[in-house]
C-alpha cells in the first residue's frame, strides 16, 4: 500500500474514532442505552479481537498457514492463564516464535 | 478498605498509566511490522488514542488488508467509547463546547473505569484527568520506543515479532474471557465464532474483510437479558 493510502487510513481512522468518542458525550443517553445497542457493543470487541488473533496467527495473505506464530500463541495463552504480566506474555511468545524459526530454518 | 481519597485516586491513575504504557510499546512494534512508518505510528497514538482500534487498524493493514477494512474495524471497536461517553457525562459534567471537545479525546476503557470507580463527581474528574494524562504520555512515549525497537530487528528477532503480534491481540481479548467478567462464557462463544468466521472466509475474501465480517458473531450472544432490558 502506498504511503498516501496509509496516511489516509491513519487520519480517517483517527478522526472517526474521535467522533465516536465525542458522540458519546453529545447524543442523548437514550439513543445509546437501547438494550440491543448495548448488547452488540458489549460483544463486538470479543468477535473482532478473536478474528484478529486468528488472522494474525494462522494466515498469510489468503492462505491458512501453521508456523512459529502458533507456538508463540500457545505459549502466550499459557502465560495468560497463569496471570503473567503483559510484557512477560509478549516476551515468551516472541521467544517461542524465534525458537521455531531457528529450529525449522 | 478505606474510602478512596485524592492521593489514592492519583496513585491508581498513575499506576495504571505506567502499566498501560507497556501496551504502547507492543503497538509501536505491531505498527512497524505492518509497514507503517514512525510518524504514522505516532499519529495514531496521539490522535486515535484508543488501543484496541489502533491495534485493529495496523493488524488489518499488516494482514494485507485495504484501507477501508482497516478503518472499518478500528471504528467498530471504537463504538465502545461512545457508550463510555454516555456513562461519563453525569460524572464529569463536561460543560461548554471546548470542555466537551477536549474531554472526548481521553474517553477510553481505562479512564472510564477509573472515573466510575471514584466515589464522587469531584474525584471522578480528577481520576479522569490524571489517568488520561498519564496514559496519554506513557502510551505515546512507548509507541516511539516500540516502533524504533522493532525497526531495528533482523533475522530470528523478526520471527519473534511475528509471534508477538497475535499474542498481543490475545492479551487484549483475554480479560473478557476470564471468570468474573460479565458473561465471560458468552464472550468466549462470540470470540470462538469470530475466529472461525475469519479463518473460514480468509481464502475467499480480500484480506481484512474477514475481520469486519467476523462482527456477525455477536449474534451468538443472543438477545439482551431481561434484567438489562429493565435496567
Amino acid at each position: 500500500m502506498s504511503g498516501t493510502a496509509l496516511w489516509a487510513a491513519v487520519l480517517a481512522g483517527s478522526i472517526g474514532c474521535y467522533l465516536l468518542k465525542l458522540a458519546g458525550l453529545s447524543v442523548p443517553a437514550s439513543w445509546v442505552e437501547q438494550p440491543w445497542v448495548a448488547r452488540i457493543v458489549d460483544f463486538v470487541p470479543a468477535a473482532l479481537l478473536a478474528a484478529l488473533v486468528a488472522v494474525q496467527a494462522f494466515t498469510s495473505g489468503q492462505d491458512l498457514v501453521v508456523d512459529g506464530r502458533l507456538a508463540g500463541l500457545a505459549v502466550a495463552a499459557l502465560a495468560l492463564a497463569f496471570r503473567a504480566p503483559f510484557i512477560v506474555v509478549l516476551l515468551l511468545a516472541g521467544a517461542a516464535g524465534a525458537l521455531v524459526h531457528v529450529v525449522t530454518g | 478498605m478505606s474510602a478512596p481519597t485524592r492521593s489514592s485516586v492519583l496513585r491508581d491513575a498513575i499506576g495504571l498509566g505506567l502499566a498501560v504504557g507497556l501496551y504502547g510499546a507492543a503497538f509501536g512494534a505491531a505498527a512497524d511490522a505492518a509497514g507503517l512508518d514512525l510518524w504514522q505510528a505516532m499519529t495514531l497514538s496521539a490522535l486515535m488514542f484508543t488501543g484496541a482500534s489502533q491495534f485493529a487498524l495496523v493488524g488489518v493493514l499488516g494482514a494485507g488488508g485495504g484501507a477501508l477494512a482497516a478503518v472499518g474495524s478500528a471504528l467498530l471497536l471504537g463504538t465502545r467509547n461512545t457508550v463510555y461517553g454516555v456513562r461519563l457525562v453525569p460524572l464529569l459534567e463536561p460543560r461548554g463546547a471546548l470542555r466537551r471537545l477536549t474531554t472526548a479525546h481521553w474517553v477510553i476503557d481505562e479512564t472510564t473505569a477509573l472515573s466510575i470507580a471514584a466515589p464522587d463527581s469531584r474525584l471522578a474528574r480528577l481520576a479522569f484527568v490524571a489517568g488520561g494524562a498519564s496514559i496519554f504520555l506513557m502510551w505515546n512515549l512507548t509507541t516511539v520506543i516500540g516502533a524504533l525497537g522493532a525497526a531495528a530487528l533482523t533475522g530470528p528477532a523478526l520471527a519473534a515479532l511475528d509471534a508477538v503480534v497475535p499474542a498481543a491481540f490475545l492479551a487484549l481479548l483475554w480479560p473478557r474471557l476470564r471468570t468474573g467478567f460479565p458473561e465471560s462464557r458468552v464472550q468466549l462463544r462470540v470470540a470462538i465464532g469470530g475466529a472461525v468466521i475469519a479463518l473460514a472466509l480468509t481464502p475467499f475474501v480480500p484480506a481484512g474483510v474477514q475481520v469486519i465480517a467476523a462482527v456477525v458473531a455477536v449474534a451468538l450472544a443472543g438477545r439482551p437479558r431481561p434484567r438489562e432490558v429493565a435496567a
